[in-house]
């Protein structure tokens, strides 16, 4: 049976009197992909920011592997070790090396003991096939490598669902694809994933759901080959328009 | 030789009006520093008995100050305990040095520094058990007070502030409020006041008998004065932080205090090292004022000193001691935590 690792029900969010999510309705079962998509302000980075409660919203229900996201501290703390999140400016920490920034959250979250920690954090750089630079600090790597050490940081949590807000739009051309191959490893893994992007190219190849958003709704959410070749909505149609 | 001709000229020469400061600013100098270095050096008189060796020399009456260096240094402390101050300041030497010298072991050196330490030195200097004789705080003075005041008002203004600029971009209104009311209450008064304040005013709202020591209350007031300008300080450093690194450091799901001690803080007070210092040597210099509660830190026995009739009219040297005393402690700081800023330096 499939295990539903994301539930969003009627979830509504308002910033002051502006209305950012309307009525989103969004069921994720484990291992799916799911990319979103939609033009700048319709409130995509808002929406996968609340699965982690970065963002609180003010109405609906959002479950995250059985756990309800309220005020309480304890369940934000549980969805947030099973949620992994990356950010479109990496957000690694300048002051700590790159084996420290990946190490730090196993130490103090996972309360792992030092050697253990280590030993994970070397086996996920190693994966993003970084593992050479673990003693360099951040403002030494490429955008490229930052990003992947930021996947690295991510994984090395073992979370369940790992949600990425624009990981490449920050990055040149040539780095784009260092990025999206770790990613597609990472779905091909059988990772449950929401990717905001643009990349149709790897949302083609990965997604088992397509995601179109405007003005805070979700507009169109079909498989990848019926949102390209036939879009219900013309919105969508306009937009794809426009990207592809 | 070349190099140095264009070093020269680059630097002292390279247009007219350059050439003109150039030249004015050594007359200047050729004015000002034989006569100084005459006063200071060549003319000084060394050792005497009173004002009255010195008067067939023109230069400083230096003689003045090492006669009474000794009471400079411990102020009114007995002359047979005295060894307790040196012995805890030694402590606190090798300590420092065992700290400067290890690399890896440097955590349990500043923790030995901040906490053990200061309950011996307490014990060193007040006395009452061990079989030491109790020296009240009333005959502390001197340098040694100074240094009691400062080192003691710079490492609790520190954490305190740091508290405090937390807790004025706390969400909690409650703990909100209170820090930014505290913070511009001192800020508002100036550090006589408070003063005044600790050790006038306080003993009347305090029950009778309970009678606590002057100078802890002077040390509450210097530490909870610049503990205000410590805060602001900070708070500049936590406003620069981004606000992706809170996010990132939240969303690998570190609770609000370790995301402080880990992420925020480090970087916050290193961009901030500047500012942090500046308050450590203001705080320095203000520790002058306990004179006007009638304590004799260093400035203040210096002072007195200078009132002695055996020593009449050796005011300039006084104070020029001490400005020279005062310097170097405060350039000091300020050399240290430029080698700090480099060395946290990360290139980015
Ligand atoms: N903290 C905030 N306070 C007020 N309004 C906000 C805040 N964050 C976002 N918004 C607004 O909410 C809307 C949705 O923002 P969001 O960042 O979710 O858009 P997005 O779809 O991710 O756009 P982009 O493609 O540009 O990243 C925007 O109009 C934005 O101006
Ligand atoms: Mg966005």
């Amino acid at each position: 049976m499939a295990t539903k690792m994301i539930e969003m029900r009627g979830v509504n969010k308002w910033f002051d009197d502006f209305h950012v999510l309307k009525d989103i309705d969004l069921t994720v079962t484990k291992g799916e992909r799911f990319v979103i998509c939609g033009p700048s302000g319709s409130g995509k980075s808002t929406m996968i920011r609340c699965i982690n409660r970065l963002e609180e919203h003010q109405k609906g229900q959002i479950i995250v592997d059985g756990i309800e996201l309220t005020d309480d501290l304890k369940n934000i703390e549980g969805v947030r070790r099973e949620v992994g999140m990356i950010f479109q400016h990496f957000n690694l920490f300048p002051h700590l090396t790159i084996l420290e920034n990946v190490m730090l959250a196993p130490t103090w979250v996972r309360k792992l003991p030092r050697r253990e920690a280590h030993e994970k954090a070397m086996y996920y750089l190693d994966r993003v096939k970084i593992s050479d630079q673990a003693l360099k600090f951040p403002g030494q790597l490429s955008g490229g490598q930052q990003q992947r050490v930021a996947i690295a940081r991510g994984l090395c949590m073992e979370p369940k669902i790992m949600l990425f807000d624009e990981p490449t739009s920050a990055l040149d051309p040539e780095m784009i694809k260092e990025v999206l191959d770790v990613m597609t490893e990472l779905a091909e893994e059988g990772m449950t994933m929401i990717c905001v992007t643009h990349e149709m190219g790897f949302a083609k190849t990965v997604a088992d759901c397509m995601i179109f958003m405007d003005q805070g709704k979700i507009v169109e959410c079909s498989p990848p080959n019926e949102f390209f070749e036939s879009p219900k909505s013309e919105r969508t149609q306009q937009f794809l328009g426009q990207i592809l | 030789m070349n190099q140095t001709r264009t070093w020269l000229y680059k630097n002292l020469f390279s247009t007219p009006l350059n050439s003109g400061l150039t030249v004015s600013i050594l007359y200047l100098l050729w004015l000002m520093i034989p006569p100084l270095i005459d006063w200071i050096f060549l003319q000084a008189t060394w050792v005497g008995e009173s004002r009255a060796d010195c008067l067939p020399n023109e230069g400083a009456c230096w003689a003045f100050v090492h006669a009474r260096i000794d009471q400079f240094l411990y102020g009114l402390y007995p002359v047979a305990e005295r060894w307790r101050v040196n012995v805890a300041f030694a402590i606190l030497f090798l300590l420092f040095v065992a700290f400067f010298l290890s690399t890896v072991r440097r955590r349990w050196v500043s923790a030995l520094i901040l906490l053990p330490y200061p309950l011996l030195a307490w014990l060193l200097f007040y006395g009452g058990s061990w079989g030491l004789e109790t020296v009240e705080t009333s005959q502390w003075g001197g340098l040694f007070l100074t240094l009691v005041i400062a080192g003691i008002g710079i490492t609790a203004s520190f954490p305190l502030g740091i508290l405090l600029a937390l807790g004025r971009r706390s969400e909690l209104i409650v703990i909100r409020s209170l820090s930014i009311g505290f913070i511009e209450i001192i800020r508002g008064v100036p550090l006589i006041s408070v003063l005044f304040m600790a050790s006038v005013m306080l003993p009347l709202f305090l029950p009778e008998g309970v009678n606590f020591d002057k100078l802890m209350r002077a040390l509450i007031g210097i530490t909870l004065f610049q503990s205000a300008y410590m805060a602001e300080v900070v708070r500049g450093g936590l406003q620069a932080i981004p606000k992706g690194q809170f996010e990132a450091a939240e969303s690998l799901g570190l609770g609000y205090w370790r995301t402080m001690q880990k992420i925020i803080l480090p970087q916050a007070l290193k961009l901030v090292i500047p500012g942090v210092v500046n308050t450590f040597i203001a705080l320095f210099k203000d520790t002058t004022l306990v004179l006007i509660i009638g304590m004799f830190d260093f400035l203040g026995i210096v002072q007195a000193a200078t009132t002695d009739p055996k020593w009449l009219g050796t005011a300039v040297e006084g104070y020029v001691f001490c400005a020279a005393v005062y310097w170097l402690f405060c350039f000091s700081m300020s050399r240290y935590s430029l080698r700090v800023e480099r060395k946290l330096d990360r290139g980015h």
